[in-house]
């Protein structure tokens, strides 16, 4: 199979303005990435299955990660304008003007995403993996990727599944439902930041204490945000 | 009508399900085919519209058994998923050892000595002939022959779950596989009831083809139905016996040559009619070719240390970074994707499942069959619900 790099300059020369951007992966197995702008990425995918050096036709795994958002703390130098009081040349206290280093933590957040993993085969050259990936703009409200399934049938339900369990919205997919969750769950549960419900099964009798933190996790049904709460 | 005769068109340019139009006065059935259908394995339902006796849509439906097993990994050590492991595909937990192991030894960069190599090879293969024995036990038991042929299946399954459960402990749940080799070495005693083991399985399959191939009934109701063609195949994914039994050449074996698998003479059964006869047949064919392998490993395995001896079992932590490691599983590709943080647990821990991508294709497979060849078009994808749902 090509290079890494001349995969990238072949998307890069076939789709105009993809952006594609390799990712190295440090550890022993040196998988590198491929990471696609979810603009581009249709055209670029349909590009790698169709381009007759690479055909790859096989899209073997599709899987979701969650990074969340990150408080970096860090050591900055600050310079401060502190007024000192020195005594002056005839005796007197005089006030100054003094200017001093100070060392100050400052906590920089830096903002978390989705990420869509593939990893690419080709049954007809026998050569892989390909490993390419997407990213979501933030974790909260800009979470569409473009699906694939149009491309490789096999991200159907693989889709479906990171919808799912991760709340990425593959825009176009044709059946986005969960698939493995019922209908009517709330969360995405392989989120980092998930919290499991409360376990009750172990609790003799139901305490206002128990009853209490049951309701705050009791799902509250669309158009009933102010209605009281089911006894 | 026959599913043969459905064009598996390219609908607005991608591989989408051929629609069915009703005939008649259009009247049509809904019924929930599961979850606690017999045919369906386990727990797992499939919608079902029904035009008359043809199926017009079909939706399968899962997360009956969902335990949320990759959660559960990434708050465990890397070889505390290793006995989970073993509940995925309950009737080859070997195989899925040894597709972790491979995984984390290569996002590790571990070396597996050669005598471990062979034992490993030598239980994935044993694995791979009681998987496809009783899958084709119980493919035929959902066509109706109660009992008998899946008895003759698993009377040979039994003989290599007691040599599993001599050599781990367990005669599903083994365990067996560490991070740059195996648990405990095998005996000498052990090989040998092996051979003798082994000696005797083609007689079975001899036997096993006496009874089934040439049954009139067998191939009046799987010649011909569940049609997937090749290309189709690859698009959605499909792999294992049953992408061989489309006529395409791809097995993981021959193509990655993991462990030492480029060391062993073996052939690739390939279909020619991409049907359920044809999906039972590849496995036959793929027993018998197992049974090569074993014997060439078995003649073959050196003397030597089974564990890595730089291999860590307390405090292991990999290094940054992902990889990806796949095999041959009985059913399929079974991949693990595993990303490192540098801790004690893996920061993304994913299972590829076979047996749940294998099924994306199933409505476009079963629609205008009849709903009495759904089970045996499920039947010859061969699932285990504890891989599908995770």
């Amino acid at each position: 199979m090509k290079t890494l790099e001349e995969i990238k300059s072949a998307i890069e020369a076939a789709i105009p303005g993809a952006g594609v951007e390799i990712i190295s992966n440090p550890s022993p197995s040196a998988q590198h990435s491929l990471l696609l702008t979810p603009s581009h990425a249709a055209d670029a995918a349909k590009f790698l299955r169709d381009d007759p050096e690479l055909v790859l036709d096989f899209l073997s795994n599709v899987t979701g990660v969650d990074w969340p958002d990150k408080e970096i703390a860090e050591k900055v130098k600050v310079k401060r304008q502190i007024t000192k009081t020195v005594e002056g040349p005839d005796g007197t206290s005089v006030a100054q003007q003094v200017e001093e280093e100070v060392e100050e933590t400052r906590k920089r957040v830096e903002p978390g995403y989705l990420e869509s993993v593939y990893h690419l085969y080709s049954v007809a050259k026998k050569h892989g993996p390909l490993v390419l990936r997407m990213r979501t703009v933030n974790r909260t409200d800009r979470v569409e990727l473009p699906t694939f399934t149009f491309i490789w049938r096999s991200a159907e339900f693989q889709e479906r599944e990171i919808f799912d369990l991760y709340g990425i919205i593959f825009t176009g997919h044709p059946d986005l439902r969960r698939l493995l969750m019922w209908e009517g769950f709330k969360d995405h549960p392989m989120r980092k930041d998930y919290v499991e419900p409360d376990d009750f099964e172990y609790e003799p009798t139901a305490h206002d204490e128990i009853l209490k933190r049951h309701k705050a996790h009791q799902a509250v049904a669309p158009g009933q945000e102010g209605a009281a709460p089911a006894q | 009508m026959n599913s043969s005769a459905i064009e598996f068109e390219k609908r607005d340019g991608w591989n989408r399900p051929p629609v069915i139009t009703p005939e008649g006065d259009g009247e049509l059935l809904e019924i929930a085919m599961g979850p606690h259908h017999p045919s369906t394995h386990g727990v797992f339902r499939m919608d079902v519209t029904l035009d008359g006796e043809r199926v017009v849509h079909l939706k399968p439906v899962f997360g009956y058994l969902h335990r949320n097993h990759e959660k559960i990994a990434e708050g465990a050590s890397y070889l505390a998923s290793m006995p989970y492991t073993d509940r995925l595909d309950y009737f080859c937990s070997l195989s899925n050892n040894w597709a972790y192991a491979l995984a984390v030894e290569k996002l590790a960069g571990q070396e597996v000595p050669e005598r471990a190599q062979y034992i490993r090879v030598i239980t994935a293969e044993l694995t791979r002939i009681q998987n496809h024995a009783s899958a084709v036990g119980f493919l035929i038991q959902d066509m109706g022959a109660s009992g008998t042929p899946l008895m003759y299946a698993f009377k040979e399954r039994e003989k290599i779950l007691d040599l599993f459960e001599q050599l781990t402990g367990s005669r599903m749940m083994c365990n067996y596989m560490r991070f740059g080799g195996c648990r405990v070495d095998v005996s000498s005693a052990w090989l040998d009831q092996t051979r003798k083991v082994v000696a005797g399985l083609p007689q079975f399959a001899d036997e096993f083809e006496t009874l089934l191939t040439g049954n009139e009934i067998l191939m009046a109701r799987t010649q011909g139905v569940g049609v997937l063609p090749p290309a189709l195949a690859v698009s959605a994914g499909v792999t294992g016996p049953m992408l061989r039994a489309s006529g395409v050449n791809y097995d993981i074996r021959k193509v990655d040559h993991y462990g030492i698998y480029d060391r062993f003479d073996f052939k690739v059964p390939l279909g020619d009619h991409w049907d359920v006869y044809d999906r039972f047949m590849i496995r036959l064919l793929e027993l018998r070719e197992s049974i090569k392998i074993l014997n060439q490993a078995l003649k073959d395995i050196p003397a030597g240390p089974i564990m890595d001896p730089k291999a860590r079992i307390r405090n292991f932590r990999p290094k940054p970074g992902e990889a990806y490691g796949r095999i041959e599983a009985p059913k399929g590709e079974l991949g693990f994707y595993l990303i490192s943080d540098g801790s004690a647990n893996p920061y993304r821990y994913r299972v590829r499942p076979p047996s749940l991508i294998n099924l994306t294709i199933l409505e476009d497979m079963c629609l205008g069959n009849n709903v009495a060849d759904v089970v045996l078009i499920l039947g010859s994808v061969d699932i285990v619900l504890g891989e599908v749902d995770r």
